[in-house]
C-alpha cells in the first residue's frame, strides 16, 4: 500500500540517534504487508515505546503476585534497547475453538504506545499487564486445543490530503489457529473498514442473542482535525486514542468464540483489499434508514411487555442499566482528573521557570544553585504528572468508556429477545386467527376454502413451533453471554486496577527519587 | 547568624524567620484564636523579664486590625526610618472554605449521607488550615518586633502588648487611612524619581539593584506556586469524587474495587498533605515578597533622606549667595546629613542581616519540604504495594 510519508510520531528527544536508525527500518519493512514476521514488531518499535514493562511482563508470566518493580525502572529517558520488544506479548488472547460457555479466554488490552505528543512523551507508557491463567482456570478448561491469537493496530498513517484524507492502521494477527492461511499476516485497514465489519458482524449475530462489542464513536471534529492536516499534539493524541480503541475493539470481537468463526473477521483480518463499506457514514442513506429504525427499536422498547417466567431476565437487565449509570458516573470523575491534572502539569512547569528566574537573580550562591536544582526536580515533576496524566486516562477512563458502550451492547442483546419474543407473539396470535377462520369455513360449509385453510394453519403451526426454538435459542444464549461478559468485566477491571495502582505507584517512587536527589542540595546552602 | 533551636513543636512552624523568641526576655506567642463571623480574635500571651511592664506574664486579646494599626505607627515613626519594619500580617482569609460551606449547604439534599460527612470533614480542614496559617502570621510579627533591639522598645508595641481595653479608639479613622492611600502614591511616583538619584555608597546601588530585581521575580514565584498548588489540590479533590462514585458501584463483592476506594481516599489526603509541603513553599515566597517590600521602603527611605540632604545643599548655596537665613540653611543641611548617614548606618546593618535571614529561612523552609515530600511519597508507596499485592493474590 502506498502511502504519504508515515505520520510516525516525532522522536523523543533524547533519543535521536536510536530513532532515526529505527525509522529506517520502518520504510523498508513497510513496503510489503504480508509475511512480516520479525518486521512487524521492529517497525512497531520505532514508536517511542519504551518496553520497562517488559521486565514486568516476564514477572507476570512467572505468575508471581508481588510487585517487584522497584529496580526495574530507571528515572531516564531512554528506551530501553535491550531486550526485543515484542509487539505481541502483551497483546495474547489465548482461546479455545470450542463454543462453549467457559472462559479460558483472556481479555488483553494491548499496548498503549505512547501518544505523538510533540514535547513530553512519558518515558515509560505502562501497559496493562497479562494476566495468565491460574491453575483453577485451566482445570476448567474444557478439552479443546489452545490456540493463540494476537492482534495489534499500530502504525497510523495519514493517505490522501484535505477532506478525502483518511488514516489508515495496520492490523497485524499473529495465530497458531489452522483456519488462517498464515502464521502471521498484516493488512491496511481504514476506520470505516472497522464499522463495516461491525456491521456485518451486527446484522448476523445480534439476532442470535450475542453481544456485540461495540466499535470506537465516530469523531467528526477529531478526524477534520486530521483531515486539514494540523500536526498538533490534539491530534496526534486524537489518533492515538483512536488506533489504541481499534486494538481493543478487535481483541474483544476475537474474544468472542462464535465471532471469531465468522468468515467476516477472518476476511477482515487477512484480506489484502477490502471493498470500501460504504454505508457507514452517519450523513448517507443507509445511515439515516438505521437512525430511523434505532428510534423505531426504541419505541417498540417501551411497548413490550414481555411475560416473563424467569425473574433472572427482568432483574439482570435492570442491574445493567443501574451499572451503566453509575459508570458513566465514574467516568465522569476520572475524566475530571485527568483534566486536572493536565493543568497541574502546565502550572508546574510554569513555577518550575519561574524558580530558576529567581534563582538566576538570588545573590547568595549556594541558595541560588539550589534553587535552580528546585526548578528542575519541578520540571520532572511535570513529566511525572503528564506521565500518571496519561495512565490516568488510557488506564482507567477509557476503561470505564469501554464498560458504558458494551452494557449498552448488553442491553441490546435484551432487547433482541424481546423482539424474537414479540414475534413468537404474533405468530401464536396469527395461528390462533387462522384457526379460527376454519372453524368458521366449517360451520358455514365451504370446502373448497377449507383446504387452504388448513395449508395456512399447518405453515402457521410450524412457523409458531420454529419461533418457540428460536426464542428457547436466545434465551439460552443471552444467560450464556452475560455470564461470559460478568466474567470477563470481573477480570478485565482487576486487571486494570492493579495496572492503575501500579502506575501511581511508580509514580510515587520517581517522586521520591527526585526530592532525595534533591536532599543534599537543599542542605547544602549557607 | 542565629541559631535555629529545633526544640519545641512551634518552632518547626515558624519556617519563614528564625531569629525569634531566642530572648527569654520578652516571649510572645499567640496560643489561641477564636473565630467569629468575620473577625478573627487572636489571644497574646506575653512571658517578660523586662520592668518596662507591669506584669511578668499576661495574655491580651487583640484584632486583626490592631496589628494593621502597631504595624502602621512603627511606620510612621520617623526614628525608625532607617530599619527594615516587619511586614504586616496579611488578613485572614476565609474566602475559601466559606465558598465551601456555602456549597455544601447548596447541595446537601442532592448527596449522600457519607459524601456529606465527607465533604464537611475536609471543610472542617481546610478551615483549620487557614486558621493555623493566619495565627502563624500575625505570631511571626510580633516575634520580629520583639526580638529586634529597637522595636521591641517601642512605646507604641508595648501599648499594643498592655493595654488591657479595646484598642479601637486607637485606631485610623477615615481621614488617616485617606490620607495613607494619598501617602502610598505619592511614595510610588518618588521611587521612580529616587531610583534616578545618583547613588555614592556601591553597597547601596548593589542593594538597589538587586531588590529590584529580584522582588519582581519572587513575585511572580509566589503566583505561580500559588496556582500550582491550586491545581494541586484540585486533583486530590478529584480523587475523592472518584471514591465516592465506586462507592456506589462496589455492591457486588468485588474487592478490586473496595481495593481502589481505600487507595483513591488515601491518595487523596496523601495528595492533600502533599499540597499542603508545596504550600509551605508558597508562603516562604509569598512571606519575602512582603520582606523584600519592606527592604526596599527603607532604601526608599535612605534615598529620600539623600534628596533632601542634597536639596538642603542647594538651599544652604542659595541663602549663601543671597545672604539671608544663612544659619537657618545651614541647622538645616546639617540635619539632613545627620538623618541621612544614620539611616545609611543602621540600614546598611538591616540589610547584611536580612541576607542573612533570608538564605537560613529558605533553608531551613525547602529541607522541610523535601523531607516531608519524601516522607509522604513513601507513605504512598506502601500503600499502594500493599493493595497490589492484596488484589494479586486474589
Amino acid at each position: 500500500m502506498s502511502g504519504g510519508c508515515g505520520r510516525n510520531p516525532p522522536p523523543f528527544p533524547d533519543n535521536e540517534d536510536q530513532e532515526a536508525e529505527l525509522d529506517t527500518r520502518v520504510l523498508d519493512s513497510d513496503e510489503d504487508d504480508d509475511d512480516e514476521g520479525e518486521d512487524i514488531f521492529t517497525g512497531a518499535r520505532s514508536k517511542p515505546i519504551t518496553p520497562t514493562s517488559a521486565p514486568d511482563e516476564g514477572d507476570i508470566f512467572s505468575e508471581e503476585g508481588s510487585y517487584i518493580r522497584s529496580d526495574v525502572h530507571h528515572a531516564t529517558n531512554g528506551l530501553h534497547s535491550d531486550e526485543e520488544l515484542d509487539l505481541f506479548t502483551e497483546a495474547t488472547v489465548e482461546l479455545t475453538l470450542t463454543n462453549t460457555t467457559s472462559q479460558g479466554r483472556r481479555e488483553i488490552i494491548g499496548p498503549t504506545a505512547s501518544a505523538c505528543n510533540t514535547t513530553h512523551v512519558p518515558n515509560s507508557i505502562l501497559k496493562p499487564s497479562i494476566v495468565t491463567k491460574t491453575m483453577e482456570e485451566l482445570e476448567e478448561e474444557e478439552s479443546g486445543d489452545q490456540f493463540e491469537l494476537n492482534i495489534a493496530v499500530t502504525n497510523p498513517e495519514k493517505i490522501g490530503d484535505g477532506m478525502n484524507a483518511y488514516m489508515s492502521y495496520k492490523v497485524s494477527t499473529q495465530t497458531t489457529l489452522p483456519m488462517f492461511l498464515n502464521k502471521t499476516f498484516s493488512v491496511r485497514r481504514r476506520f470505516s473498514d472497522f464499522l463495516g465489519l461491525y456491521e456485518k458482524i451486527s446484522a448476523k449475530h445480534s439476532l442470535l442473542g450475542c453481544i456485540i462489542p461495540p466499535p470506537p464513536q465516530k469523531s467528526v471534529v477529531g478526524m477534520t482535525k486530521v483531515k486539514v492536516g494540523k500536526e498538533d499534539s490534539s491530534s496526534a493524541e486524537f489518533v492515538e486514542k483512536r488506533r489504541a480503541a481499534l486494538e481493543r475493539y478487535l481483541q474483544r470481537v476475537v474474544a468472542h468464540p462464535s465471532l471469531l468463526q465468522d468468515p467476516d473477521v477472518r476476511e477482515f483480518l487477512e484480506r489484502d483489499e477490502l471493498p470500501r463499506a460504504v454505508n457507514t457514514q452517519a450523513l448517507s442513506g443507509p445511515g439515516l434508514l438505521k437512525m430511523i429504525n434505532r428510534a423505531s427499536d426504541a419505541v417498540n422498547k417501551m411497548t413490550i411487555k414481555m411475560n416473563e417466567s424467569d425473574n433472572w431476565f427482568e432483574s439482570k437487565l435492570q442491574e445493567v442499566e443501574n451499572e451503566e449509570q453509575l459508570l458513566r458516573r465514574l467516568h465522569a470523575a476520572v475524566d475530571s482528573l485527568v483534566n486536572h491534572r493536565k493543568e497541574l502539569c502546565i502550572n508546574t512547569a510554569v513555577f518550575s521557570k519561574s524558580v530558576a528566574m529567581l534563582g538566576s537573580v538570588e545573590e547568595n550562591s549556594a541558595l541560588s544553585r539550589a534553587l535552580s536544582q528546585l526548578a528542575e526536580v519541578e520540571d520532572k515533576m511535570e513529566q511525572l504528572h503528564q506521565q500518571q496524566a496519561f495512565s490516568d486516562f488510557f488506564i482507567l477512563a477509557e476503561l470505564l468508556a469501554d464498560y458504558v458502550r458494551l452494557l449498552g451492547a448488553v442491553r441490546c442483546c435484551f432487547e433482541q429477545r424481546m423482539k424474537v419474543w414479540q414475534r413468537l407473539q404474533e405468530a401464536q396470535s396469527t395461528l390462533q386467527k387462522k384457526r379460527e377462520a376454519e372453524a368458521k369455513l366449517l360451520w358455514a360449509n365451504k370446502p373448497e376454502k377449507l383446504q387452504q385453510a388448513k395449508d395456512d394453519i399447518n405453515e402457521w403451526e410450524s412457523k409458531v413451533s420454529q419461533y418457540e426454538r428460536d426464542f428457547e435459542r436466545v434465551t439460552c444464549t443471552v444467560r450464556k453471554e452475560v455470564l461470559r461478559f460478568e466474567k470477563e468485566k470481573a477480570r478485565d477491571f482487576k486487571q486494570h486496577i492493579v495496572k492503575y495502582l501500579e502506575s501511581l505507584l511508580h509514580t510515587q517512587h520517581r517522586l521520591v527519587k527526585c526530592w532525595e536527589a534533591f536532599l543534599p542540595e537543599a542542605k547544602a546552602i549557607a | 547568624m542565629t541559631s535555629i533551636s529545633e526544640d519545641s513543636d512551634k518552632e518547626k512552624v515558624r519556617s519563614v524567620s528564625v531569629d525569634l523568641n531566642n530572648d527569654a526576655s520578652l516571649v510572645i506567642d499567640i496560643p489561641d484564636a477564636l473565630c467569629e463571623r468575620d473577625k478573627v480574635k487572636f489571644t497574646i500571651h506575653i512571658k517578660t523579664t523586662l520592668s518596662s511592664f507591669q506584669k511578668s506574664e499576661f495574655s491580651v486579646p487583640r484584632q486583626h486590625e490592631d496589628f494593621i494599626w502597631l504595624h502602621d505607627t512603627i511606620v510612621e515613626t520617623e526614628e525608625y526610618a532607617g530599619l527594615i519594619i516587619p511586614p504586616a500580617p496579611p488578613k485572614p482569609d476565609f474566602e475559601g472554605p466559606r465558598e465551601k460551606m456555602h456549597k455544601l449547604g447548596e447541595g446537601e439534599s442532592s448527596m449522600t449521607k457519607e459524601e456529606y460527612a465527607k465533604m464537611k470533614q475536609e471543610l472542617e480542614a481546610e478551615y483549620l488550615a487557614v486558621f493555623k496559617k493566619t495565627v502563624q502570621v500575625h505570631e511571626v510579627f510580633l516575634q520580629r518586633l520583639s526580638s529586634h533591639p529597637m522595636f521591641r522598645k517601642d512605646r507604641n508595641f508595648q501599648i499594643f502588648l498592655e493595654y488591657d481595653q479595646d484598642l479601637t479608639v486607637r485606631r485610623k479613622n477615615a481621614k488617616e487611612m485617606f490620607g495613607g492611600f494619598f501617602k502610598n502614591m505619592v511614595k510610588s511616583a518618588d521611587e521612580v524619581l529616587i531610583s534616578g538619584v545618583k547613588e555614592v555608597d556601591e553597597f547601596f546601588e548593589q542593594e538597589k539593584i538587586f531588590l529590584l530585581d529580584y522582588s519582581s521575580k519572587i513575585k511572580d514565584a509566589t503566583a505561580k506556586a500559588e496556582k500550582m498548588t491550586r491545581s494541586h489540590k484540585n486533583v486530590a479533590d478529584d480523587y475523592n469524587h472518584i471514591s465516592g462514585a465506586m462507592n456506589s458501584i462496589a455492591a457486588d463483592n468485588n474487592t478490586a474495587f473496595k481495593k481502589t476506594i481505600s487507595v483513591c481516599v488515601l491518595q487523596k489526603l496523601e495528595d492533600r498533605v502533599a499540597s499542603d509541603q508545596e504550600l509551605k513553599l508558597t508562603e516562604l515566597l509569598r512571606y519575602y515578597t512582603r520582606d523584600i517590600q519592606a527592604a526596599k521602603d527603607l532604601l526608599y527611605r535612605r534615598a529620600r533622606a539623600l534628596a533632601d540632604y542634597e536639596n538642603s545643599n542647594k538651599t544652604l548655596d542659595k541663602a549663601r549667595l543671597k545672604g539671608k537665613d544663612i544659619a537657618q540653611a545651614e541647622e538645616n543641611q546639617k540635619q539632613c546629613l545627620r538623618k541621612f548617614d544614620k539611616l545609611s548606618e543602621s540600614g546598611k546593618k538591616e540589610l547584611t542581616s536580612f541576607k542573612a535571614r533570608r538564605v537560613v529561612a529558605f533553608r531551613k523552609n525547602l529541607i522541610e519540604m523535601t523531607e516531608l515530600e519524601i516522607k509522604h511519597a513513601k507513605n504512598s508507596m506502601s500503600l499502594l504495594q500493599g493493595s497490589i499485592e492484596i488484589l494479586n493474590s486474589n
